[in-house]
């Protein structure tokens, strides 16, 4: 069967809904969609092909994101759909879509700063605000936390330790 | 499934590459057998955190291997089915965990010339797998220097005992760094940072470290080498032998 453009772009854009709505399975307030993590849908005579990036290279919600696709685009009726890893560009925190952002401070984790960059090695630390309470009087305690893309800090003016997304 | 170590191919690229995979393989294990032992939770997720990392890479290099080799080995026959002398990391990243003086001790001088040289990789490299692996890993670096520097310097300027130790570290260390520096193959020019490059910034990361730190860089003398040759240590037997062996004595094995 020859496919039509129309049908082709059709196909495409059920497909990445499909795949959008898968959420990240450590943090399930966000969607691969949100995270800048899904890149790109493929349409082939044979079937689609979904492109993820993975956040970090040992990231262990590669594996799981991947099978959650593979079902979520079983269950639009989208046959043979496959889904591949892609490594460059490299994935960045500023692909972090607007919604996301939001949506992790109101579930208590925050947004990594925009366009950070590389810090120097001794370089002043950034500003984060805390989710709970909007102050930007917080602290680090770890660079590494819960994940491999958060850290830990603590608000200094609620004493509420929180989740940072790290700038990446 | 095979049980028995498989045969890899020697070519200066393949050593190259598996080089640097067996670095962050190794360097990894090391840091994960410290889950359930590090000195406060914090410390723990964040060595697991950097195990991660390191394992991760190691995984995109051994793809990598893979699909230059073109014999059909997966990252885990690489991991699990090559025997000691096979394996092509440094001495340094090898070297037992010791007290948390010599983890960190380790992961600076380490992490003080791999930043640079996947930075390096990422904007030079001729092979735009290599680039793209390396561009992520440097991201990944950057945090893992910063971590381990900013441990070196509480701890030697630290109390009378964390100085002690912190310093023995450094010392016991220090032989395994001229190994880093090794010149890259000249065939293989374009393909990656050439780690003789990259000493003057080492010299310059590790100083200021140091220099904050209150510690004295240890004098420069004789070196120990033969990592990058397939000649380790007793202990690094011990250590793949632990990481082999569930692969070997069960081919095969998921869950």
């Amino acid at each position: 069967m020859v496919m039509t453009v129309m049908d082709h772009n059709n196909l495409r854009q059920r497909a990445w809904d499909a795949a959008a709505a898968v959420v990240d399975p450590e943090i399930p307030v966000l969607t691969i969609a949100d995270l800048g993590v899904l890149r790109d849908v493929e349409v082939h005579d044979d079937g689609v092909t979904v492109a993820i990036t993975p956040t970090y290279t040992g990231c262990p919600a590669m594996n799981m994101i991947a099978v959650e696709v593979e079902t979520a685009l079983a269950r639009a009726g989208i046959a043979n759909g496959r889904v591949r890893q892609v490594m460059s560009p490299a994935w960045t925190t500023d692909w972090m879509s607007e919604a996301g952002r939001r949506k992790l401070a109101e579930y208590g984790i925050a947004p990594p700063p925009k366009a950070g960059g590389r810090r120097a090695l001794f370089g002043a630390g950034e500003t984060v605000t805390c989710p709970r309470c909007g102050s930007s009087d917080t602290e680090r305690i770890s660079e590494f936390g819960s994940t491999a893309c958060k850290s830990l800090r603590r608000c200094r003016s609620c004493a509420e330790p929180f989740d940072q997304f790290k700038c990446h | 499934m095979p049980t028995t170590s498989i045969r890899v191919a020697d070519t200066p690229l393949l050593r190259e590459i598996l080089g640097r995979a067996d670095d962050a393989l190794v360097l990894g294990h090391r840091l994960s057998q410290w889950t359930g032992h590090a000195p406060m939770l914090e410390e723990e997720l964040a060595l697991a955190n950097i195990a991660l990392d390191l394992i991760g890479q190691a995984r995109a290099l051994y793809a990598l291997a893979g699909e230059i080799e073109g014999l059909g080995h997966s990252e885990d026959d690489y991991a699990y089915l090559r025997d000691s002398r096979d394996f092509r990391n440094l001495l340094l990243v090898e070297q037992p965990n010791g007290d948390f003086a010599i983890t960190i001790v380790r992961q600076v001088l380490y992490a003080a010339f791999i930043d640079p040289w996947w930075r390096e990789t990422a904007r030079r490299s001729t092979d735009s797998r290599l680039a793209a692996i390396a561009a992520k890993a440097e991201k990944e670096s950057a945090y893992h220097l910063r971590h381990a520097a900013e441990w070196l310097i509480r701890l030697g300027d630290g109390t009378d005992e964390s100085h002690r130790r912190a310093a023995a570290a450094l010392e016991q260390l220090w032989p395994f760094v001229g190994e880093m520096f090794a010149p890259l193959d000249p065939s293989l020019a374009g393909l990656c940072a050439d780690p003789a490059s990259l000493h003057a910034e080492w010299d310059a990361t590790v100083n200021e470290v140091l220099d904050q730190a209150t510690l004295a860089r240890p004098a420069e003398g004789w070196m120990q080498n033969g990592g990058r040759a397939g000649r380790h240590s007793e202990q690094f037997g011990h250590m793949i032998a632990e990481m082999q062996h569930l692969a070997r004595s069960h081919p095969g094995a998921t869950w």
